[in-house]
C-alpha cells in the first residue's frame, strides 16, 4: 500500500514538473502580446482571424477573451485591452471610441418551402412567437398548427431576434428550441409548419442549393447578404472592434488584416456577411 | 505487476473524482451567490433573466431514460434467448454481428436519421413531432444493442453441464430458459439494465436533435423536452458568467444521477454469480 502510494505521488511530481518546465519554456521575452475583449459573438471570428495573423507573425500572442460587447467598451476605455469587440453600433455616448467595422451580421425569418405564405407583419411575426397566433389559419394559410422553432439562451442570433422585436426569451412561447443554423433549417424540413429564424449566410446558401425553404421579406426589404451588406435590410447589426483614440502599430496591423479580403472566407464560415 | 494495476485503478478512481472536483468549481460561482434550492424552485430556466431551475430537465431525463428501457430491455432479453436458445447457431451469429454494428453507429447519425425520418412520421400524428416520445425511440434503439450483446453474454455463462441436466429431465426449453437460465443470470441482466440506464441518461447529439429541447414538464408524450445533457450542449458554446456555472450545476446534477444509479446496481456487483 505504502509502496503505490509512492509510486502515485512520483508519477504526479513528474506530471507537475513537466508541466512547470513547458510554461517555463513558453515565456518568451521578445513577443509583442495584444489583448481583445468583449462580445462573444465576435469572439469565435477573432479566435480564427488571431490565429491566421499569429501563424503570419511568428512574434505576436493574441489573447481573445468573451465579456459581452459592454466588457469590449469598458475594457478599451480603459486601457486594459487593445482592442474591443462590439456586436452593434456605437452609441452617441461612446463617441470617444473608434468603431472599425469588421463584418455584419442578419437574420433570416425562414418558413418550409410549402408554406403559402410569403409575407409576415412584424406585429404577425411577435405574435407568433409570443403564442397569441397559433394556427397559420388565422393568417390564411393551411389549417395547421404553427412550430415555432426559437434558438437557446445565449445565442447571438436569439439576442439579435429579441432585440429587434422588443421581445424577453421568457416571452416566447416554442415548440422547439434548437442550437445552430443548420439543426433550425433540418427542423422546418421536418415540419412543414414550422418557422424559425437563421443567419442569413446559411439560408441564403441553403435556399440556393435547392433546400425547401424560404426567406421572408422584412419591411419589404427582401432577406438578403447584399442587403445586410449595404445596411438596407433591417434585422441586422454591424459588428466592430473599438479603439480609444489612435491604435498602436501592432493593433492597427491587425485590424487592417480583420479588415482585408484575407478575412472574408473566415467571416463566412461564421456566417457574417463581409463587408 | 499488481502494484502496477493498482496504480492504474488509483488514477482511473482519481480522475471520477477531479471530474466532480472540476464540476463543482465551476458552478461554485452561482452555488455560493444564489442558495443551491433554487436550482429546483426558481420559476423557469431562462439564464439570461437568472431564472435557474433545473426540475424539468430532470424529469424529463428520467422520463426518457426510463422509456427508452421499457422498450429496449424487454427486446435485448427476447434477442438474447432466442440467439442463445432457440436460434441456429449461423443465424444467432449473423444476428449478433448486426447488434454490434449498431451499437457502432454515432449518436449523430441516430440523431439525423430521427429528425429527418422519425420527427416527421410523429409530427403527422400529433404536435411538431420533436417531442419526448422521438427521443424514447432513439433512445431505445441506441441502448438496445449493448443491452442485447450483454445479456446474450450472461445467458451464454448459464453452465452447460446444467443445460444438459435439464435435458436429462426431461424440461422443455422454455422450461429450462425460464426456471435454470434466466434466474442464474439475473445478476448480469441486472448490470446489462444498469449500463443501458447510464449510456441513455447521458446520451446528448441525438436527443438533443429529436427531442424540442423545451424546458418544461410534458403532459404528453408528444410534447417537446430538454433532457440535462442536452442543456448543456445547446448552451454552453455562448454562456458567460452565472449562465456558464448554472450549466455546469447541471452537469453536477447529471454525475449524481449518475452516481445515485450505481449506488442502486453496487449490491449486483458484489454478490456472485451462480454459474
Amino acid at each position: 500500500m505504502q509502496y503505490t502510494l509512492y509510486r502515485i505521488a512520483k508519477t504526479l511530481s513528474l506530471v507537475l514538473l513537466c508541466s512547470i518546465g513547458l510554461i517555463a519554456c513558453n515565456g518568451d521575452q521578445d513577443t509583442k502580446r495584444l489583448q481583445i475583449t468583449g462580445s462573444s459573438t465576435i469572439a469565435p471570428l477573432l479566435l480564427e482571424l488571431a490565429q491566421q495573423y499569429e501563424t503570419n507573425h511568428p512574434d505576436v500572442r493574441i489573447d481573445v477573451q468573451t465579456g459581452g460587447s459592454a466588457r469590449g467598451i469598458a475594457d478599451s476605455r480603459q486601457g486594459l485591452a487593445d482592442i474591443g469587440m462590439v456586436s452593434r453600433a456605437l452609441k452617441p455616448s461612446e463617441s470617444d471610441l473608434t468603431p472599425h467595422p469588421i463584418a455584419r451580421d442578419g437574420i433570416a425569418i425562414i418558413l418550409h418551402k410549402d408554406n403559402s405564405l410569403s409575407e409576415l407583419s412584424r406585429q404577425q411575426i411577435i405574435d407568433i412567437y409570443t403564442g397569441k397566433i397559433k394556427n397559420w389559419r388565422q393568417l390564411s394559410g393551411k389549417d395547421e398548427t404553427i412550430a415555432v422553432v426559437s434558438k437557446a439562451d445565449g445565442r447571438s442570433t436569439l439576442e439579435l431576434f429579441l432585440s429587434y422585436f422588443n421581445l424577453n426569451s421568457s416571452d416566447i412561447q416554442a415548440h422547439a428550441i434548437i442550437g445552430d443554423n443548420e439543426h433550425a433549417i433540418k427542423t422546418v424540413l421536418a415540419n412543414k409548419a414550422a418557422i424559425a429564424y437563421v443567419s442569413i449566410g446559411t439560408a441564403e446558401y441553403n435556399a440556393s442549393t435547392g433546400v425547401a425553404i424560404k426567406l421572408l421579406a422584412n419591411d419589404g426589404i427582401v432577406a438578403s447578404t447584399e442587403n445586410v451588406a449595404n445596411g438596407s435590410f433591417p434585422l441586422a447589426r454591424s459588428l466592430n472592434l473599438v479603439t480609444r483614440g489612435e491604435p498602436s502599430t501592432l493593433a492597427q496591423s491587425f485590424i487592417d488584416f480583420s479588415q482585408s479580403p484575407q478575412a472574408h472566407s473566415a467571416i463566412k464560415r461564421q456566417y457574417f456577411v463581409p463587408l | 505487476m499488481h502494484h502496477g494495476l493498482a496504480v492504474l485503478t488509483a488514477l482511473v478512481g482519481i480522475l471520477v473524482v477531479f471530474i466532480f472536483l472540476f464540476l463543482l468549481q465551476e458552478s461554485w460561482p452561482l452555488l455560493s451567490k444564489i442558495s443551491p434550492s433554487r436550482l429546483f424552485t426558481d420559476p423557469s430556466w431562462h439564464p439570461s433573466e437568472e431564472y435557474y431551475n433545473v426540475s424539468a430537465m430532470v424529469v424529463a431525463t428520467l422520463l426518457a431514460t426510463l422509456g427508452a428501457l421499457a422498450i429496449a430491455a424487454p427486446l435485448g432479453i427476447a434477442f438474447a434467448i432466442y440467439c442463445e436458445f432457440y436460434a441456429a447457431p449461423y443465424l444467432s451469429k449473423a444476428l449478433s454481428s448486426i447488434l454490434e454494428l449498431l451499437a457502432g453507429i454515432p449518436s449523430v447519425v441516430f440523431g439525423l436519421w430521427g429528425l429527418v425520418v422519425l420527427v416527421p412520421v410523429i409530427s403527422s400524428w400529433e404536435g411538431p413531432g420533436t417531442s419526448l416520445l422521438a427521443g424514447i425511440i432513439i433512445l431505445s434503439i441506441m441502448i438496445l444493442p449493448t443491452g442485447a450483446l450483454l445479456a446474450r453474454s450472461s445467458l451464454a455463462n448459464t453452465a452447460q453441464q446444467w443445460r444438459q441436466a435439464s435435458a436429462a429431465l426431461g424440461l422443455s426449453r422454455w422450461a429450462m430458459v425460464k426456471t435454470i437460465a434466466l434466474p442464474a443470470s439475473k445478476t448480469g441482466l441486472i448490470n446489462a439494465l444498469i449500463i443501458q440506464a447510464g449510456r441513455a441518461l447521458g446520451e446528448t447529439m441525438a436527443v438533443l436533435m429529436v427531442c424540442g429541447n423545451i424546458v418544461a414538464i410534458p403532459d404528453s408524450l408528444f410534447a417537446p423536452v430538454r433532457t440535462l445533457s442536452a442543456n448543456i450542449a445547446l448552451e454552453m458554446a455562448y454562456a458567460m458568467g452565472d449562465h456558464r456555472a448554472a450549466l455546469y450545476s447541471t452537469g453536477l446534477i447529471l454525475l449524481i444521477l449518475v452516481t445515485a444509479l450505481l449506488c442502486f446496481s453496487r449490491p449486483n456487483l458484489t454478490e456472485r454469480s451462480h454459474a
